[in-house]
């Protein structure tokens, strides 16, 4: 008796476990939450009316418009909010309606959102992300915009921005470069030098070995870390023009070109830090910073990561040096990866048409030095793109990362912003790597082998 | 519920002669439903299975049929979208990624089935004895329950991380050379995600097992006692075969929960190196920026299958009871 009636209110339970077994559906219903919080947004603002002052330019002063945000981290929404408070007091009161999204989920959804019911400008990557959503005709070209801000830029932003289509799509804000950064104290204490070549490079990590150093922290929980490693012994390696055609599928993956890059990489993992593939990013960070590791290949990011968690004296510390030469003839492209962030304009916008003045205006606005000096005053990782930004008050730091990047003949956006996403992201690429790197010295034809035939297995684009 | 439903209609048809009057074909079926009952059975049954169709067989059916295209979740769908069963034969012959996640599920649901589940049932059996402080250790098993996977992940994640995690300085080895990477290392990070996941099966698995054994008819044992039967012969002849329903509903959650395996590993570092799920490729390829919605699609439809073989068992059985 007793029995059946539990067994029923189990079966009851089960019946609810069932319901929340249908993983599509459960994300399925999140989404026509987020799109009817779009939509309801959208509704807002609509209704909302105001009155628009519409100039005879291509931007307007007053009235309204929307961004949607991926600048989630306390130190980049704070820039990102001081970049609007700026806007608004500058163009006329201009009411801006900031939707910012958690980084990971936008980029995810980024998809549904260009197609749903999306603000009117919003956050994004320059690079094969931007051209994909821009040929998909999900992006609103500015090309006026930008030739009325183009004097400010340097030929190699200007390319960074450009669509398929020849048309201008997005506006460059910041860039960071990738480099190996090191502390000048823990350098100094054991005598090291910035290393000419990869001999000298790798003679230095066997040294630091010696000393009871990690020679080179690295962390690959995420998965993306590596790709930065891949790029540029590719890049050194092989050139920038193979390394592009590589990533867009214009190479075979199959290429000795692609073992050699393999080979090149198994002679310096056996100075990664003991565990990296259980390593996120931010300790392998903090290996550097408490002066556990020697070296660091990523991205000047790693300066807030010494900011948040370090002390001033700390930050004063950090330095960095390009990767090695590899004594090819690629060495003199001197390219390296330096990813660059953008505003866009959205194409579905349901507002866009009353806004496109002001999200102009805005765009314009981004494009100025001083705006972008005022996101580098909260997040200093990223350096400003306009040639009239204050660079006085640049610390050394800052000043270097401008050098190496101005003296590179070739930039590239990292793996997962110049490849298709669906090759970069954790099932491929990533995938791939961790499992060249859990073992570094085996042959990789067949792992190259596996590399091909999922790309070749993707849906044309 | 059915037998409630006729013994008042025969009343109530009485005081209806219209159900009567209709009879122009004498050989019509009596019926003993009013026509108010027969709404009420219709909207009954109606709404629930039109919410089913459309909440649950609607997207099933659209899955498969996405599992037959190569659409990348822009745009519309046209003629050339339509690439048959290609998703398919990648999906078998070169997907390097699928029978490790296959496989992946599979020591997932071993694992449940040999380890976790028997274990939830052991304390289960433990503390149905009335011992000293049961009520505690109750509360300290079930714990775990009330979180939701994802902040178990996190939990876990903090404990196995190789040089600031617990487990790591607990044992000594997060400064020695040779650490271990509990999540980092193909081979056993399944494994640690696995003591996880059973930190909170178990106590889920012995919180139902409990309230089973709460209600096996005390004479039982006392006339196995009587007969001089030890406590481990009348638990496996005695008491299990009593709780043969609660088995059967044991058997499919643990099923269940190694079907839909997702959120730890997701946590960890997004079902990669090692920790290939089924449920987390599909996310991979069709949820996330990757957007390959056939693909993924073809994936879930394979899950689905496999899906269905305890769903079918777990009904077949709820059907002949109620038979």
């Amino acid at each position: 008796m007793g029995d059946s009636r539990d067994a029923k209110r189990v079966r009851n339970r089960l019946a609810l476990r069932d319901a929340a077994l249908n993983l599509d559906l459960d994300l399925s219903r999140r989404d026509v939450l987020k799109i009817a919080g779009y939509g309801s947004l959208a509704a807002f603002i609509a209704a909302c009316g105001g009155s628009t002052t519409t100039n005879t330019g291509i931007t307007a002063t007053g009235g309204k418009m929307s961004l949607g945000s991926y600048n989630t981290d306390p130190n980049s929404k704070a820039g990102t909010q001081a970049i609007v408070d700026a806007f608004t007091s500058a163009n006329g009161g201009t009411k801006v309606t900031v939707n910012t999204v958690d980084h990971g989920t936008f980029q995810n959804q980024i998809s549904s959102y260009l197609q749903g019911t999306p603000e009117d400008a919003f956050t994004w990557f320059s690079g094969h992300r931007m051209r994909f959503f821009a040929s998909k005709g999900l992006a609103t070209p500015i090309n006026d915009v930008w030739d009325a801000v183009k004097s400010n830029y340097t030929a190699g932003f200007a390319a960074s921005v450009k669509g398929d289509d020849g048309n201008v799509y997005a506006i460059p804000t910041d860039y960071y470069p990738w480099a190996i950064f090191y502390r000048k104290d823990v350098w100094a204490q054991h005598g090291y030098s910035v290393p000419a070549d990869w001999d000298a490079f790798k003679a230095l990590c066997q040294k630091m070995k010696g000393d009871g150093l990690i020679p080179i922290a690295f962390a690959d929980k995420d998965g993306w870390p590596a790709q930065g490693t891949f790029d540029i012994i590719n890049l050194r390696l092989n050139g920038y023009d193979f390394h592009t055609q590589l990533l867009t599928g214009k190479q075979k993956w199959t290429d000795p070109r692609v073992a050699a890059v393999y080979k090149k990489w198994s002679e310096i993992t056996q100075y990664y830090s003991p565990a990296f593939a259980g390593l996120t990013w931010e300790q392998g960070a903090d290996q550097l910073l408490r002066k556990q590791a020697g070296m660091y290949l990523l991205g000047l990011f790693v300066s807030d990561e010494f900011k948040a968690s370090g002390s001033a004296a700390d930050l004063d510390q950090l330095d960095f040096f390009p990767f090695p030469n590899l004594g090819t003839q690629y060495d003199a492209e001197k390219a390296l990866d330096a990813p660059i962030d953008v505003y866009m304009l959205t194409k579905k916008s349901p507002t866009l048409s009353a806004n496109l003045g002001q999200a102009k205006a805005f765009m314009e606005f981004v494009s100025k030095g001083s705006t972008q000096v005022l996101y580098w005053k909260n997040a200093p990782g990223s350096i400003p793109t306009a040639n009239d930004a204050d660079t006085s008050t640049y610390p050394a730091l800052t000043k270097k990362a401008v050098q190496i990047v101005s003296g590179a003949q070739r930039i590239t956006q990292y793996f997962d912003r110049d490849s298709r996403p669906d090759f970069s992201g954790p099932n491929g690429m990533q995938g791939f790597l961790l499992k060249f790197l859990s073992n570094p010295g085996g042959d990789t034809a067949s792992l190259q082998g596996q590399m091909q035939a999922f790309w070749d297995s993707l849906p044309p684009e | 519920m059915a037998n409630t439903t006729t013994s008042l209609a025969p009343a109530r048809a009485k005081q209806e002669p219209e159900a009567g009057a209709l009879v122009t074909r004498p050989k019509r079926r009596y019926t003993l439903l009013t026509r108010h009952d027969k709404i009420l059975i219709a909207l009954m049954v109606g709404v629930p299975l039109t919410l089913d169709l459309l909440l649950i067989w609607g997207p099933t059916l659209a899955s498969v049929g996405l599992s037959l295209t190569n659409w990348q979740n822009i745009g519309p769908i046209t003629d050339k979208n339509f690439v048959g069963f290609k998703n398919y034969q990648f999906l078998f012959s070169g997907y390097t990624l699928f029978w490790p996640a296959f496989l992946h599920n599979l020591i997932w649901l071993a694992w449940l089935t040999l380890i976790a589940t028997p274990l939830g049932m052991f304390f289960a059996v433990l503390l149905d004895r009335e011992m000293r402080g049961t009520r505690i250790y109750q509360s300290v098993f079930f714990l775990p329950v009330v979180l939701s996977l994802v902040v178990v992940g996190f939990i876990w994640d903090l404990q196995f991380a190789p040089t600031d995690g617990f487990i790591n300085n607990a044992l000594g080895t997060a400064k020695s050379s040779n650490l271990i990477d509990w999540l980092g290392n193909p081979r056993i990070n399944l494994f640690s995600i696995l003591i996880a996941t059973s930190w909170r099966h178990i106590g889920y698995i012995m919180i139902l097992y409990l309230a089973g054994l709460k209600s096996v008819d005390p004479s039982l044992r006392e006339a196995a006692k009587v007969d001089g039967a030890t406590e481990v012969r009348t638990f496996f002849n005695v008491v299990l075969p009593v709780m043969a329903p609660i088995n059967v509903i044991i058997v499919v959650v643990t099923a269940i929960e190694a079907l839909r395996a997702f959120d730890i590993a997701f946590i960890i570092n997004q079902g990669k190196n090692g920790l290939e799920l089924l449920s987390i490729l599909i996310y991979n390829n069709s949820i996330s920026e990757a957007s390959l919605v056939g693909f993924g699609s073809a994936i879930a439809v394979i899950l689905l299958l496999v899906s269905l073989v305890p769903i079918v068992a777990f009904l077949s059985r709820v059907m002949r009871t109620l038979a």
